[in-house]
């Protein structure tokens, strides 16, 4: 099952080569991972999501937690959370194609931040599985480019992963 | 006062009351060496190999219980030290490691002799720091010495660039330190405490199985306090061996691959486990779908990660031993409920019964050495006392099934990455703490080679180990393995072209003996004991063909052991002495 983990990690040299080590060492599947500052420049916020079995998952979290530079940690998937990821997707957009592909960009509330003659560069955020829709849903061998962040995510309410 | 940063790697580890170093030096690490010369205070011991110092300072910890330190200088000093760092962090074992660097400004440059310690070290260490300011440098070791030797112990690598060692800042040496990610637990939740007393006084079948922690924690007598108090019986890991002493009538004797058949039986069969300080290896669980199918386990440890790793625990209890242990104690001494003494009589006789097997007998001979014969004589004259450090192989388990240790810190061996070559370098770290003790290191003919230039060591710091050479002139184990698993097929695991270790010990300034005859076994471990003031190498030419027995082999469960040799009386070739 899928699980977005965020960790509070020291901003220190070599705490992203440690987070990453340790899922490669132990044979733990990683399908993303971001990385960025902070408010606190003493931190980073990472955001990981990874797939296991519970066991699998408790490992993970256990082993996470155990590495000196991971300060806090949260399994987003545990309780009510947003998730959100960012595509930067290049397509090419020629005569009938560039009325279809602006409908569709509208329907998934995208945005085109780039035209030329032959090509339409769009933004487009939201969970993981509506951006797999927009590129589904796009005539694929028409697609030049697709570029993905990698998930965020935040929990609902009040429920913060902070210091 | 304005210090060096060699001087300042110097200072701390007076200040941090560390009196014994092992290292060796190089390019990158001549400042903090000439830091060394200016002092008396701290012992630096000159090894013959950076792998050996790794070891050495790895005995020196398990033997005291204070982390051991390790100096070396960059890029293949470093590549060196990896086997020994593996291997202290695999058992959990506290050290501090300082490796010289090239200069910050040559980082990334493949400068000469730099290689990329941070990233080489990671996966083996607790943790590890690269330190770019001479600012940073004394509290960095203050708290490199604090992961190393709290929580679940483990190595810690500082790497320090040439330069750093130049610049000079204002020596302050904290006396605490404080780290906001980590907080080892020590104390058990009480709760949780008093469930595992109800679940271990409604036992029918117990077992205390335990482990390398209670060595490391230094909860021994917690330990034998709880076996005493519960009268439930209790197996060893090969980690834990000397945290319950191997005469108490409720020891059941090491269990595991190779442990005994009693303890393996009682742990299949029992139907409440109290694991403390143990990891469930897979030498001690072997199948896991078949491991103890009946048992509710209560598991201590201090690491969360430890437990319900590889097997399901119903009462998870996360601090250190000892003091789990003596709340256990006050709890169950507290409860109402007593043990099922019906159901223990019961479940007594039964392990008696599995006792009355003998797996640990062996054929005695007068015409050929058994190895098992030495360890048990090494025993007797000792008095189950001595510090025996091992390498890795058949007689390491000899060592661990046939020594039966009376107390902790005893037994000094490299469990979890089973590192041939461990043995000798080790038993110089544990002469250096004990000066006064028996140091015996039980190794074979191939694991000694490995680390072999460390009798060098020994003669410079006149340190007077015993060497129990078992040699069979094979790698044992493999040939065991190729015997019992590849139709005796014994590829490369024989050992062609041994030096004539009299000859090779004479030469290191060492007393060097060949025993060949078993009738002089005994006569031989007496005088080299007796002898206080010199490094005596016991050569006994033992049988070839002997293999380690019970085992279980890798992936059967605890109820498939196989006792004895196969009745078929199918023996390896012999090979001629080279």
């Amino acid at each position: 099952m899928k699980r977005i983990l965020s960790l509070l990690v020291e901003n220190e040299p070599g705490a992203l080569s440690r987070v990453a080590g340790l899922f490669s060492a132990r044979g733990y599947n990683i399908e993303s991972l971001t990385v960025a500052p902070t408010e606190d420049e003493s931190l980073s916020r990472m955001t990981i999501v990874t797939r296991g079995s519970d066991e699998v998952i408790e490992q993970i979290t256990k082993q996470l937690n155990k590495l000196i530079d991971v300060v806090r940690l949260l399994d987003l998937t545990e309780g009510r959370h947003i998730e959100r990821e960012l595509l930067l997707l290049k397509v090419r957009a020629q005569g009938t194609d560039r009325e279809e592909i602006k409908r569709l960009v509208d329907i998934f509330r995208g945005r085109i931040i780039d035209v030329d003659e032959e090509t339409y560069t769009i933004e487009l955020t939201g969970p993981g599985d509506k951006l797999n829709a927009f590129v589904a849903a796009l005539p694929s061998a028409e697609v030049y480019e697709v570029v993905r962040s990698g998930v965020s995510g935040i929990a609902r309410g009040d429920r913060a992963l902070r210091l | 006062m304005e210090l060096t940063g060699a001087q300042i790697v110097v200072q701390s580890l007076k200040d941090e009351g560390v009196d014994t170093v092992f290292g060796y030096p190089g390019g990158a690490a001549l400042h903090i060496y000439d830091a060394f010369y200016a002092q008396e205070e701290v012992r630096h011991i000159l090894v013959r190999h950076e792998q050996g110092a790794t070891h050495a300072a790895d005995g020196y910890a398990r033997a005291t219980g204070k982390p051991g330190v390790v100096l070396v200088t960059s890029g293949p000093g470093v590549t060196n030290t990896i086997t020994g760092i593996a291997t202290a962090y695999m058992d959990s074992i506290p050290m501090v490691i300082l490796t010289a660097q090239v200069p910050t400004s040559l980082i990334g440059d493949d400068a000469f002799q730099e290689v990329d310690t941070f990233g080489i070290t990671r996966p083996c260490v607790k943790h590890n720091y690269l330190v770019r300011d001479v600012k940073d440098l004394a509290t960095t070791m203050k708290k490199a010495f604090f992961i190393a030797n709290s929580g679940r112990p483990g190595p810690v690598v500082i790497d320090i660039p040439k330069d750093v060692t130049a610049n000079k800042t204002e020596y302050l040496y904290p006396k605490t330190v404080q780290i906001r990610s980590y907080a080892p637990v020590k104390k058990g939740h009480s709760k949780q405490i008093s469930r595992a007393a109800k679940l271990l006084l409604s036992a029918k079948r117990p077992i205390i199985y335990s482990g390398g922690g209670i060595i490391l924690s230094g909860a021994s007598s917690e330990l034998t306090a709880l076996v005493d108090m519960l009268g439930y019986p209790c197996t060893n890991t090969l980690m834990g061996l000397g945290g319950l002493t191997s005469d108490h009538p409720q020891f059941l004797g090491m269990l595991g691959m190779h442990g005994t058949y009693e303890a393996n039986m009682a742990m299949y069969e029992c139907d409440v486990m109290l694991a403390v300080g143990a990891r469930f290896d897979d030498r001690v669980t072997g199948d896991l779908k078949n491991f103890s199918p009946h048992a509710r386990i209560i598991h201590i440890d201090i690491d969360p990660a430890s437990i319900g790793k590889n097997v399901r625990v119903e009462i998870p209890i996360v601090g250190d031993a000892s003091v789990v242990l003596k709340q256990l104690v006050n709890a169950i001494r507290g409860s109402a409920d007593q043990p099922d003494a019906e159901s223990l009589g019961k479940w007594w006789e039964q392990i008696k019964q599995w006792q009355s097997r003998d797996s640990l007998g062996f054929e005695t001979s007068t015409e050929v050495i058994k190895p098992q014969f030495v360890v048990q004589k090494l025993h007797e004259i000792t008095g189950g006392d001595a510090f025996v450090t091992s390498d890795v192989g058949q007689h390491q388990m000899w060592a661990a099934q046939y020594y039966g240790f009376s107390n902790p810190r005893r037994w000094i061996n490299s469990g979890g990455l089973g590192t041939m070559g461990f043995g000798l370098p080790a038993a110089i770290g544990v002469q250096l703490a004990h000066p006064e003790a028996t140091v015996a290191c039980v190794t074979g003919e191939a694991s000694i080679m490995m680390c072999i230039q460390e009798l060098s060591t020994c003669k410079q710091y006149d340190l007077p180990l015993k060497i129990v050479n078992l040699n069979n002139r094979y790698m044992g184990m493999v040939r065991q393995w190729q015997e019992f698993f590849y139709e005796r097929r014994y590829s490369h695991s024989y050992m062609d072209s041994l030096p004539d270790f009299v000859d090779l010990a004479a030469s290191f300034g060492h007393v060097g003996v060949k025993i060949e005859d078993p009738a002089d076994v005994e006569d031989a471990l007496r005088e080299a004991i007796a002898t206080k003031d010199e490094l005596v190498f016991l050569d006994f030419i033992t049988d070839q063909t002997e293999n380690v027995y019970p085992m279980i082999a890798a992936g059967a469960g605890h109820n498939e052991m196989v006792l004895k040799p196969s009745p078929d009386g199918s023996k390896p070739p012999e090979r001629e002495l080279a």
